[in-house]
């Protein structure tokens, strides 16, 4: 695996992260030092072993599907500037 | 100075005017704030408001005389939400965010009479430990014995303050070692619960497999207090774990005689300083002498490949959780201008610090096709691999005992110096009880250099109080 400029950019593209070319500088040597160290995890033989999604034993929990009380629409837009109409308004979509 | 249960007294019995105390409280905390920086908001008229009711409901004689924290003073960090109080994790992207409900914990410490006095300082999301990443514009907390050095992280606003103010609690919460670590740093009690025990509804989250609140205190009992009041099943949290609620001030002070305490092998000796060792073998001898019986006992995995198990595992969540930051709801938001993507990139670039930018592309990384079996999937197998190590070595242990730092709290010139790996390397002792959501205690246990040492014990999943009972233990024999 090579970690370069053009991996970096893509990985924060797709986080929608815009690095400037010091972040860039700045990143890309620790990132490679931290994924290096990781790479100590194929050492160890995790065959036939089921991943730990959650320290403990959960189950899934489910509740009637009955309309509850929940946050009003009005306190929901009441913590932006963007809104109209009653909705959210975003950036443009195409 | 009073224990937590003579003031809490003193209260019910008028003995102690609750406005007025609680105004100079607040004053001491503006005081305090001026030099360590310990609170990013100080909730001054809920504070005083919560007195104002107290005092009315006390000459009324209302029946407010059973509730368990009646008058304590309670901050909380910052990741957790305070109706009506800004609750930014730190970051810059939630600057001006205040809550419009409460967290489960706060409904539980309001319920029970208790009085928020603030939002302590953090890394911004929780994502260091030294508290040193905090988001853009926020200040550092600073330790309370040197204010050169760092007072631990990610809680560490709130253990700074626990160290300095009395008659006080604080909610800390924990991913990797965000309670007992900072708590180590500032000299005070730290409890982090199990997994799901303590609802997270309404906390900031930073990983969804790993955030626990818990409890910061100067004392055992403070940390006990308080644990009792925030735990507990709650139906707005899907891994709250639906278990009766256990009286956790009962293990105070019940002997430990028979005890057996596994001294962690791995995590003396190379790379841990030597008087940190000697105070945390002091801390065993006390239990020894109350009669605990201690072993030696050797884990394979959690000293060696926790910080790569955990790192893997907790920026991965992260990235996923720090997604919904995109200034359109609530928090930071920038003109409308550009597609959907050129602003959220704009909002997230503008406003994220230079840590929580690190962790989303290291998980978001980690996560993408490819790479998803060598680096996520790997680390949830091998984390089901440590959980049974652990598991294993308590049909043997009620506790497992290890120095909660490897180091003395540092100056903030040498964490300057650090890369980010050095960096993630402090939490080399806390990070695997997390990934295995079990509870931990941090126990002061002595001063080198006029700075605390502190001594981690880990319990298995839901022994909170075996832990309280041996952490009651030490302070004892002091």
């Amino acid at each position: 695996m090579e970690v370069d400029k053009k991996l970096l950019e893509h990985v924060a593209e797709v986080a929608r992260i815009k690095l400037n070319d010091e972040e860039i500088k700045k990143f890309l040597p620790q990132l490679k030092e931290i994924l290096e160290f990781f790479s100590q995890l194929k050492d160890i033989n995790t065959d036939n072993v089921k991943p730990s999604f959650q320290p403990v034993e959960l189950k899934n929990i489910m509740r009637e599907d009955k309309e509850e009380q929940c946050l009003s629409q009005d306190d929901a837009l009441s913590l932006t500037e963007h809104k109209k109409d009653g909705y959210f308004k975003g950036p443009r979509a195409v | 100075m009073d224990n937590i249960y003579d003031f809490i007294k003193k209260v019910k019995n008028n003995e102690i005017d609750i406005v007025e105390h609680t105004y100079k409280l607040i004053e001491e905390c503006k005081e305090i704030n001026k030099e360590y920086n310990y609170l990013n908001a100080i909730s001054e008229d809920l504070a005083l408001n919560s007195a104002r009711e107290i005092e009315i409901q006390l000459k009324q004689k209302a029946k407010i005389k059973n509730k368990k924290l009646l008058g304590v003073a309670i901050s909380v960090k910052d990741s957790i939400c305070v109706k009506d109080v800004e609750s930014t994790a730190g970051s810059k992207i939630l600057q001006g965010y205040k809550p419009l409900f409460d967290a489960f914990v706060i409904q539980r410490v309001k319920e029970e009479g208790g009085i928020i006095i603030g939002k302590t300082s953090q890394d911004e999301f929780g994502f260091g430990g030294f508290s040193v990443n905090v988001g853009i514009g926020f200040k550092v907390p600073k330790n309370p014995f040197d204010n050169e050095r760092s007072c631990g992280g990610s809680s560490g606003g709130a253990a700074g303050l626990s160290q300095k103010l009395s008659n006080h609690i604080a909610l800390g919460e924990s991913t990797g070692g965000s309670i007992v670590e900072p708590a180590s740093f500032c000299g005070v009690f730290g409890l982090c619960p199990t997994y799901g025990r303590v609802s997270r509804y309404g906390l900031i989250d930073f990983a969804n497999s790993l955030d626990k609140i818990g409890s910061i205190g100067k004392t055992i009992e403070d940390v006990a207090l308080l644990m009792n009041v925030i735990s507990g099943y709650d139906k707005n949290d899907s891994t709250s774990l639906k278990l009766k609620n256990e009286n956790y001030e009962s293990y105070l002070k019940k002997p430990v005689k028979g005890m057996k305490i596994g001294i962690i092998k791995e995590a003396f000796g190379t790379g841990v300083e030597r008087e940190i060792e000697k105070n945390v073998y002091n801390g065993i001898e006390e239990l020894e002498e109350e009669g605990a019986k201690t072993e030696e006992i050797s884990l394979e995995l959690p000293i060696k490949y926790g910080i790569a198990t955990y790192y893997m595992i907790a920026t991965s969540e992260a990235s996923t959780n720090l997604a919904k930051f995109c200034g359109m709801r609530y928090g930071a938001t920038e003109k409308l201008e550009g597609s959907f993507n050129e602003y959220f990139t704009k909002v997230r670039s503008n406003n994220f610090g230079d840590e929580a930018k690190r962790r989303i592309i290291l998980g978001t990384f980690a996560r993408m096709a490819g790479y998803r079996d060598a680096f996520y999937l790997k680390a949830m197998k091998v984390r089901a691999l440590m959980i049974n190590e652990y598991k294993k070595a308590f049909k043997k242990f009620d506790a497992l005992v290890s120095p909660t730092t490897s180091i003395l709290p540092p100056k903030f010139s040498e964490i300057e110096k650090l890369t980010p790996l050095q960096h993630y390397m402090i939490d080399v002792m806390t990070v695997s009880p997390n990934v295995a959501g079990l509870p931990h205690l941090n126990v002061p246990v002595g001063f080198e250099k006029n700075l605390p040492v502190g001594m981690l014990l880990m319990a298995d999943h839901l022994q909170e109080g075996k832990l309280i009972q041996l952490g009651s233990a030490v302070e004892k024999g002091k």
